[in-house]
C-alpha cells in the first residue's frame, strides 16, 4: 500500500499546474496517469527518463499506482552512460521524450513497440523480456552517482516513500494550498522528495524545467505564484547574483535548502534576506540512501544555529560514533554520523540480478559524514570520510573519477572541494591538461570551469602504495 | 582588442566554446555548453571585461549572443 493509490480523495484540489499554465485537477490528473500505464503489466520494471514536464509525473505517479518500478532517469543523460545502464537492467517498458537520441537506435531496428503516448513523451515496451523478480517492498529506483557511469542505484521501498514524505510534510507544515515550483531535476531524490510530500498532502506543483537564471522561470513564478522551492548551494550562489534580497515575491512562505552544506556566511545572508522579507529558511540534510531527507533546521533556529543543518525530521534519530564505532555520548566531539529511521533504503542494486533482494540496511544508515553535536542537540556536519565531493548538489565519487580516467589513459588521483574537482598528475604536457578537461566536462557533465589539472612531481603514497590525499593539498 | 574581439573572448572563456562558435544566433540551451552554470561565469566574463554590473532583469535576459549585445548598449558599451 502506498499512498499514491489514495489520492483520489483530493479529487478538485490543483495538482499540477504546467509552464504552459495549464491546471490539472487530482481527478484529471490522476486518469491521465492511471489512462498511461493500462497497457502496462504490474512489477516490471520501467526507464523513466524525465524533464520537469506534467508528462514525466503522469508516468512517474501513474507507474507507482500500478506497481511498476520506475528507475529515474535524467534526460540529459550521456547517451554511454544510458546505454550501459540499460544493458544492466533489461528494463521492460521505457517512457521517453519523443526524438530522445539514446534510443534512436532501438527504434530504427524496430525493437521497440509503442505502446502509448501522452503529450510529447512515447511509452514503449523493449524487447528485453527478461523475467526476473522484483522484491514486493520495491518501489523506485535512483541514481546515486550516475554521471560517473556507475549503474549503482539505490533501491526505495514504498514504506521509505510514504514515511519520508509524511515526515517532510509534518515538519514543513504543508497544506493543500501549498505550491511547490521545481527547480532541480526530478530524477533528483530532493526535487522527488518536494513532490511526494505535496502530493501526499493533497497541494500543488508546478512542473517548470527551466533554470532560475531564465526569463521564462521567472515570469512562470509570477504566474503561478508557489509558496515554496528548494536549492541545492549553487542555486543560492545565484539567487545572490540575482539580487534575491531585491525581489518582490509575496507568494513564497518558506524555502529550502539541501544538497550540500550552504556556507555559514551565505546562511546568515540568507537568514536576514528572508527574515526582512517574512519567508522562513529551512535549511536540511539528506541522502538518496535515506529516501531523501534526515535532518532539518527549525527555522525559528536558523540564526541562532546557523552553519547547524539542525535535528533528525520526525521518526528519525542520529547518533555519532567514534572510530571504534562506539557511540559517542558528550557533545562537541566529531564521530561519523549514524541515521536510524523508517526512510532508511533497502541498500543498493548493480544489476537487475539485485532487485530481488530484500531489506540490507534494517533501518539503519552510517551516512560518511563526519559530524559534531552542539549541547542543545543541534548537529553539524564538519567534513567526510567517504572520498566524494558534490558538485552543483549531485554526489561525485572521487574514486570512480580516477577509474573513469584511468579508462581513457590518465594517470591521476582526484581531491577538492564541492563545486571545484582537481586532478593532480605528474604529466607537464598541457595539451593533456585540455583533453583531461575535455573528457570529465563531457562525461560528468559540469563545466570545465569546475575542474583544475594540477601537476605535482609525484603522486604521494605511502608504504605499502596506497595514495595518501592528505598530503596533496 | 575592439569590443566587439573582448565581447566574444567573455564567451569563449564563459561558455568555454571555440571562437568560431561565437557569433550572432549563439542562444542559451541552443548549445550544450551553455547551461545555466557557464551562464553565471559569462555573466561573470562580461561585468569583468567592460567592468560593469548587470542587473537582474539584464542577467536573466542575457540570453543570446545577439541580445547580449542590445542590453550591453544601455550601459553605454558599443559593440561593433
Amino acid at each position: 500500500m502506498n499512498f499514491y493509490t489514495d489520492l483520489d480523495k483530493y479529487g478538485k484540489n490543483v495538482a499540477v499546474i504546467t509552464d504552459k499554465g495549464e491546471q490539472l485537477t487530482y481527478d484529471a490528473f490522476l486518469f491521465d496517469c492511471d489512462n498511461l500505464v493500462s497497457s502496462l503489466t504490474s512489477r516490471r520494471l520501467l526507464f523513466l527518463v524525465c524533464n520537469n514536464s506534467l508528462d514525466s509525473l503522469v508516468a512517474y505517479v501513474g507507474a507507482l499506482r500500478k506497481s511498476i518500478v520506475p528507475v529515474m532517469i535524467n534526460s540529459s543523460i550521456d547517451g554511454d552512460l544510458y546505454r550501459h545502464l540499460y544493458e544492466q537492467y533489461k528494463p521492460a517498458y521505457v517512457y521517453a521524450p519523443k526524438g530522445w537520441s539514446p534510443i534512436a537506435t532501438d527504434l530504427a531496428s524496430n525493437s521497440f513497440n509503442k505502446l502509448n503516448s501522452y503529450r510529447d513523451f512515447d511509452m514503449y515496451e523493449t524487447c528485453c523480456d527478461a523475467e526476473y523478480e522484483l522484491h514486493s517492498d520495491l518501489a523506485l529506483l535512483l541514481t546515486t552517482s550516475g554521471s560517473t557511469g556507475s549503474p549503482k542505484l539505490v533501491r526505495q521501498s514504498y514504506d521509505n516513500i510514504n514515511a519520508n514524505a509524511s515526515s517532510i510534510a509534518n515538519y514543513l507544515g504543508i497544506v493543500p494550498g501549498d505550491r511547490a515550483i521545481t527547480t532541480m531535476p526530478m530524477s533528483y531524490t530532493y526535487c522527488l522528495s518536494i513532490i511526494n510530500s505535496h502530493l501526499l498532502m493533497g497541494a500543488s506543483l508546478v512542473m517548470n524545467d527551466y533554470s532560475i537564471i531564465q526569463r521564462e522561470f521567472w515570469t512562470l513564478f509570477k504566474e503561478s505564484k508557489p509558496t515554496t522551492f528548494g536549492g541545492v548551494p549553487y542555486i543560492y550562489d545565484q539567487l545572490k547574483k540575482l539580487r534575491f534580497g531585491r525581489m518582490n515575491l509575496p507568494s513564497l512562505r518558506y524555502i529550502t535548502q539541501a544538497g550540500g552544506k550552504l556556507s555559514k556566511e551565505m546562511a546568515e545572508e540568507f537568514n536576514e534576506i528572508c527574515e526582512s522579507k517574512g519567508i522562513q529558511l529551512i535549511i536540511m540534510y539528506g541522502q538518496t540512501e535515506a529516501t531523501a531527507r534526515m535532518a532539518y533546521l527549525p527555522w525559528e533556529y536558523a540564526k541562532e544555529k546557523a552553519g547547524s543543518m539542525g535535528i533528525a525530521i520526525p521518526g528519525g534519530e542520529f547518533s555519532l560514533i567514534d572510530v571504534d564505532e562506539n557511540v559517542i555520548h558528550e557533545p562537541d566531539v566529531v564521530g561519523e554520523l549514524v541515521y536510524r529511521g523508517p526512510n532508511v533504503t533497502l541498500g543498493y542494486a548493480e544489476s537487475y540480478k539485485d532487485l530481488a533482494l530484500g531489506d540490507e540496511r534494517h533501518g539503519v544508515l552510517v551516512t560518511g559524514d563526519m559530524a559534531k553535536r552542539d549541547k542543545d542537540g543541534f548537529y553539524y556536519i564538519v567534513g567526510r570520510k567517504k572520498r566524494f565531493l558534490k558538485m552543483y548538489g549531485n554526489r561525485v565519487n572521487l574514486d570512480e573519477v580516477e577509474g573513469l580516467l584511468k579508462k581513457e589513459g590518465y594517470e591521476c588521483v582526484c581531491a577538492g572541494v564541492d563545486d571545484h574537482l582537481k586532478i593532480y598528475t605528474t604529466v607537464v604536457d598541457e595539451d593533456i591538461h585540455k583533453n583531461i578537461l575535455g573528457f570529465l566536462s563531457k562525461t560528468l557533465g559540469f563545466v570545465q570551469k569546475s575542474f583544475q589539472v594540477i601537476v605535482i612531481d609525484e603522486i604521494p603514497r605511502n608504504e605499502s602504495g596506497k595514495v595518501l590525499y592528505s598530503a596533496l593539498n | 582588442m575592439t569590443n566587439l574581439e573582448k565581447y566574444k573572448m567573455a564567451f569563449v572563456k564563459g561558455l568555454e566554446l571555440e571562437i568560431d562558435f561565437v557569433k550572432s544566433g549563439l542562444a542559451y540551451s541552443e548549445i550544450e555548453n551553455w547551461d545555466s552554470v557557464a551562464h553565471m561565469n559569462l555573466v561573470a566574463e562580461i561585468e569583468e571585461t567592460f567592468d560593469i554590473m548587470l542587473d537582474t532583469e539584464d542577467i536573466i535576459d542575457f540570453s543570446s549572443y545577439d541580445k547580449g549585445i542590445e542590453i550591453l548598449s544601455k550601459y553605454d558599451i558599443v559593440i561593433e
